[in-house]
């Protein structure tokens, strides 16, 4: 037990050693000339790079406010996702008893990761380091201040940027445990997502993202694999969604799944929580271009297309077969058409944004009716047929339709040769290893979780009482 | 003295409530229940799954009346809650030994 309390202290006193490191002196910068002060200006307004960059001193310091601003608000729309958006799509999705785990996953996972991104995760997963992984030179936030990381944004300041991307980190395991709801440990839970960031998103993320990541082929002139994921198609569907995939298999369904009834128990909370994260998808994709810029506009139209294109196809592919769209059915497409539009959503034209959003849904509702009825594994609240299927498709339709007419960052030497042509194929590749990855860290992790915490689920007992009274002391709703 | 028990659809309830007061009974005791006859159930589909739902919502109503008004009451309680489609419930009748008013001791049919 004492190491609980140690933990936290070495830690503050890490961060107190880091402080002086961050404000170390800077050499001394000649006077900007009218030319380049008039020059920081328009890079500022343009989303590039200071023109006084290393020559001169800056008169504009640290962040450019119009792009911090949007920063600012796609980080809180990107929490807003998970809380409350995902635990209320998620939360309606289960049965009474069960609501209460649900969000408390999701709040914990906000809690824990959080933390996590401030130690080491921001650092192993934004850090320069090798192609594998980052190094700990940001370890609690050193060196993380109000100057942009121009790795990734020139107008940015690095701390907004590590804050934004820690939204990413806290969604991810928090999609993950749609598929495993009604029947897992809480502690359980909570140990594999730690063990689970560690060994499968900071990679991940910093293979598909990081500045020096071997797999970031809009960024990194030396990377192996040119993939390009702009959202987190990659990095945030396919880890979670596969995954998901995973864990639900080797956790196994539910007590009585295919016998007893398990209808969701709110449907009204679950189209509250729809909408949520369909507004918050905004700051995921649009904040994606980290600027207040022409591709985050772009990103912001995409988005919106491909959710609607979802959001009707699906009910109209359930109208065609049973004759009823179903509020459900509504929901499932436009989450399905945001999760796949996301790894194209800074890369395609509007035209493309629609097909992607009919092509999302026709392929998740086929997912969940006709794949996971073949096969039988009890993915509760189909965070697989939606995340996975998805993400796995949006990445690899990215690559097809990619274009330097919807961002010009395409036109870079290192990718242009890919685009129109071969560029789906790296996605292909990107995509397989992190999925084979994703699966496979998985079952080894589940294993070990398992040892650790005799068992993954919770007894026949409680998973009949409900996990809310007996895991968390609470009831959802009294009489 | 006869108990009528109506297990009716919900939405019928005020017609019958009303049919009744025009006889002049005055009070009854309204539950809602779930049950299910010939009508059976119905399914819900959610994404892939399907659910049948055995128990379906009705509302019942309990009036204790006089033996002279049984036979009127009964007819009207029909007629009122008929839509002639499946699920529209039943009537059942049973003798009642005795009733009590509380308030006032009144018994028989002074108290219903």
């Amino acid at each position: 037990m004492k190491t609980i309390y140690i933990l936290p202290l070495v830690a503050a006193l890490l961060a107190l050693a880091g402080l002086p490191v961050a404000g170390a002196e800077a050499p001394k910068l000649p006077v900007p000339t009218l030319e380049q002060r008039v020059g920081d200006l328009e890079s500022y307004m343009n989303n590039a790079a200071r023109v006084t960059d290393g020559k001169a001193e800056s008169k504009v310091g640290g962040g450019g406010p119009g792009h911090s601003a949007w920063m600012m608000t796609s980080a809180a729309l990107v929490l807003f996702m998970t809380l409350p958006g995902l635990a209320l799509f998620y939360g309606g999705l289960v049965r009474r008893k069960n609501i209460l785990s649900l969000m408390a996953q999701c709040l914990a996972l906000a809690g824990v990761v959080s933390l996590l991104w401030w130690a080491c995760g921001y650092s192993l997963t934004f850090g320069k380091g090798n192609g594998w992984l980052g190094g700990f030179q940001h370890a609690f936030l050193q060196g993380v201040g109000s100057d942009p990381n121009t790795d990734y944004g020139q107008w940015v300041p690095h701390s907004l940027f590590m804050v934004y991307q820690l939204m990413f980190a806290i969604i991810t395991p928090a999609l993950t445990i749609g598929a495993i709801a009604e029947r897992m440990k809480f502690k359980a839970i909570m140990l594999f997502s730690v063990f689970w960031m560690f060994v499968v998103y900071f990679p991940a993320a910093h293979w598909v993202w990081g500045a020096d990541g071997w797999m970031n082929g809009l960024a990194n002139d030396a990377a192996k694999i040119k993939a390009i994921d702009f959202a987190g198609g990659i990095v945030v569907h396919m880890t979670s969604g596969w995954s998901a995939l995973a864990l639900c298999i080797v956790l196994g369904k539910r007590l009585g799944y295919g016998r007893e009834p398990m209808q969701p128990h709110s449907m009204a909370l679950c189209m509250v929580g729809t909408g949520m994260l369909w507004a918050g998808w905004y700051g995921f994709n649009a904040g994606s271009a980290v600027a207040a810029d022409g591709v985050a506009v772009n990103a912001f139209v995409t988005t919106t297309l491909s959710a609607a294109a979802g959001c009707f196809t699906w009910p109209a592919i359930e109208y065609c077969v049973r004759g009823t769209p179903s509020v459900l059915g509504f929901c499932s497409g436009a989450v399905a058409g945001l999760a796949t539009i996301t790894p194209a959503s800074g890369f395609v034209t509007p035209g493309v944004a629609v097909l992607i959003g009919i092509v999302a849904g026709a392929a998740t509702w086929f997912a969940c009716n006709v794949i996971k009825a073949k096969f039988k594994y009890d993915d509760s609240l189909d965070t697989f047929g939606v995340h996975a299927v998805g993400g796995t498709i949006g990445t690899i339709l990215a690559g097809v339709f990619a274009t330097t007419a919807a961002n010009p960052n395409l036109g870079a030497d290192r990718i242009k040769a890919f685009v129109g042509s071969t560029l789906w194929l790296e996605q292909l590749k990107a995509g397989a290893l992190v999925l084979v990855w994703s699966v496979v860290a998985t079952v080894i992790l589940a294993k070990l979780v398992s040892a650790l915490c005799d068992g993954l689920r919770v007894s026949e007992e409680v998973e009949t009482i409900g996990l809310d009274l007996v895991e968390h002391g609470e009831e959802g709703y009294h009489g | 003295m006869k108990k009528i028990e109506a297990i009716i659809k919900p939405f019928k309830l005020e017609d019958v409530k009303e049919a009744l007061k025009d006889i002049g009974i005055t009070g009854m005791t309204v539950t809602e229940v779930k049950g299910f006859g010939r009508q059976k159930g119905h399914t819900e589909i959610y994404r892939g799954s399907e659910y049948t739902v055995d128990f379906l919502p009705k509302t019942k109503i309990e009036v204790a009346v006089a033996d002279s008004l049984v036979k009127q009451a009964v007819e009207l309680i029909v007629k009122a809650a008929r839509t002639g489609k499946i699920g529209d419930g039943k009537v059942f009748v049973s003798s009642l030994e005795d009733a009590y008013r509380i308030r006032t001791d009144e018994r028989g049919d002074a108290a219903v």
